[in-house]
């Protein structure tokens, strides 16, 4: 999600204990030190020298290579196979939502630097005149643009809320809901490790406080045995989403303080710490209250999402067994089918 | 502690609707967050107090103990105003 601040590792039961960054050196095989003093900006470089992302000018808008889309359509696909036997109902959205459904999912309180909205021209032919008049005039000609009805997901799972709501209350045992987007954050950067656009597959459950719990404690394993399949260092923290401004420090330690988000972390570049491949967000009745989830008795249902930053996976992957995936340890390539 | 800084805490409380409950109903050392203070709540708290005093929390202070209680707040407050204030 971020580079948020971690306090805490995370143990089963969700107790935690101080803990200072430590690096994962020796931890998989991973040539960890390799990585020596590269800075975020070298790594895009080094992306790019060797065809995997193209730059477009703008930071954090890259296009991606056959080789590169290949890797995350292995990583798709592992996610499909280390899922499989979850059963989850598999559903698709645009990288777009209502925006009247972000509204009021509560995101803005949090995150409105993060959020992107679509506009469009509407205006008559004179306005259109003037449109050109200001492209012309290299003035800001995007000011004659209205919102339209739709927003860009930030995280692919908020499409599937009012979704589900829409179904009436849900069935006994809940839900278990596959999904994966294109998702817009609006935070341009040189770091590869953050994109404005990017692709995120989530499993989301709702239903039932111990239903959802169970699935929390299920992921804080799973987390790590994932990790271990693809031969990546790695720790798993408590985390804090990048909550907007200085009122957001305290959302941030109320959200870490109730054990509501954990990371799994990997390191990729050098400067700021690792990066979350895996976040587990728990909203506990939030959404169902939110967008009317309720369980099959009628109470506002409890939910939480795990989600996979496939870009993410891919640099990790990339830094940790080189930047040709065909010279991969034979056990990384045999888990991503290849 | 001071009667006076008190008194404004609990003002703006009550004038705001922060809270589930009647402020005149919780003590000064209660918990604020059961009394129905939320996460999004305790950050326009925040910055009506900075308003109505003419401070700016900085960062150490930004955690929910500060906001725990009224006395937790009057606490963080004196520290922040110049002494003739909260005399």
């Amino acid at each position: 999600m971020s580079a948020p601040v971690r306090t805490a590792r995370v143990a089963g039961g969700g107790s935690a204990a101080p803990v200072a960054r430590r690096r994962a050196d020796g931890r998989g095989p991973g040539p960890v030190a390799r990585v020596g003093t590269d800075r975020a900006p070298d790594f895009l470089r080094e992306l790019s020298a060797a065809g995997l992302l193209l730059e477009t000018g703008v930071p954090g808008l890259y296009g991606r290579s056959a080789r590169f889309e290949a890797l995350i359509e292995a990583i798709d696909q592992f996610l499909t196979r280390f899922t499989a036997a979850d059963g989850a109902e598999r559903l698709r959205f645009p990288p777009a939502l209502p925006r009247r459904e972000l509204e009021r999912s509560g995101y803005l309180e949090g995150f409105p630097h993060l959020v992107g909205t679509v506009h469009a021209f509407t205006g008559d032919e004179r306005e259109h005149r003037a449109l050109l008049a200001d492209l012309e005039a290299g003035r800001d000609w995007t000011m004659r643009q209205r919102p339209t009805a739709v927003a860009l997901v930030p995280a692919a799972c908020y499409p599937v809320y009012p979704t589900l709501a829409a179904r009436g209350p849900l069935p006994e045992r809940g839900v278990l809901v596959d999904v994966a987007s294109w998702c817009f954050r609006h935070e341009p950067s040189r770091k590869p490790t953050r994109l404005q656009f990017f692709r995120m597959r989530e499993q989301v459950r709702i239903g039932e406080p111990e239903a959802v719990r169970a699935f929390r404690d299920d992921w804080l394993e799973r987390g790590r045995r994932l990790a271990g399949d693809l031969a990546l260092p790695f720790e798993i923290a408590s985390a804090h989403d990048p909550f907007f401004g200085r009122g957001g420090r305290i959302l941030a330690a109320s959200q870490e303080e109730q054990g509501l988000k954990f990371e799994l972390l990997v390191p990729i570049l050098e400067e700021g710490g690792p990066t979350a491949c895996l976040s587990f967000n728990w909203h506990r009745d939030r959404f169902g209250r939110t967008f009317g989830l309720r369980t099959a008795r009628g109470e506002p249902a409890h939910s939480a999402c795990v989600g996979f930053g496939l870009e993410r996976l891919a640099l990790a992957l990339l830094r940790h067994h080189g930047l040709d995936p065909e010279r991969w340890p034979r056990a990384v390539r045999a888990v991503l089918g290849s | 502690m001071s009667d006076r800084l008190v008194n404004e805490i609990r003002a703006l409380l009550a004038r705001e609707g922060f809270l589930a409950v009647d402020v005149a109903a919780i003590g000064d050392r209660d918990d604020l967050y059961r009394a129905g203070l939320t996460s999004h709540a305790t950050v326009d708290l925040m910055l009506a107090l900075e308003d109505r005093f003419g401070v700016e929390f900085p960062g150490r202070l930004l955690t929910r103990r500060t906001f725990k209680s009224i006395e937790a707040l009057a606490t963080a407050l004196r520290e922040l105003l110049p002494a003739e204030v909260t005399g």
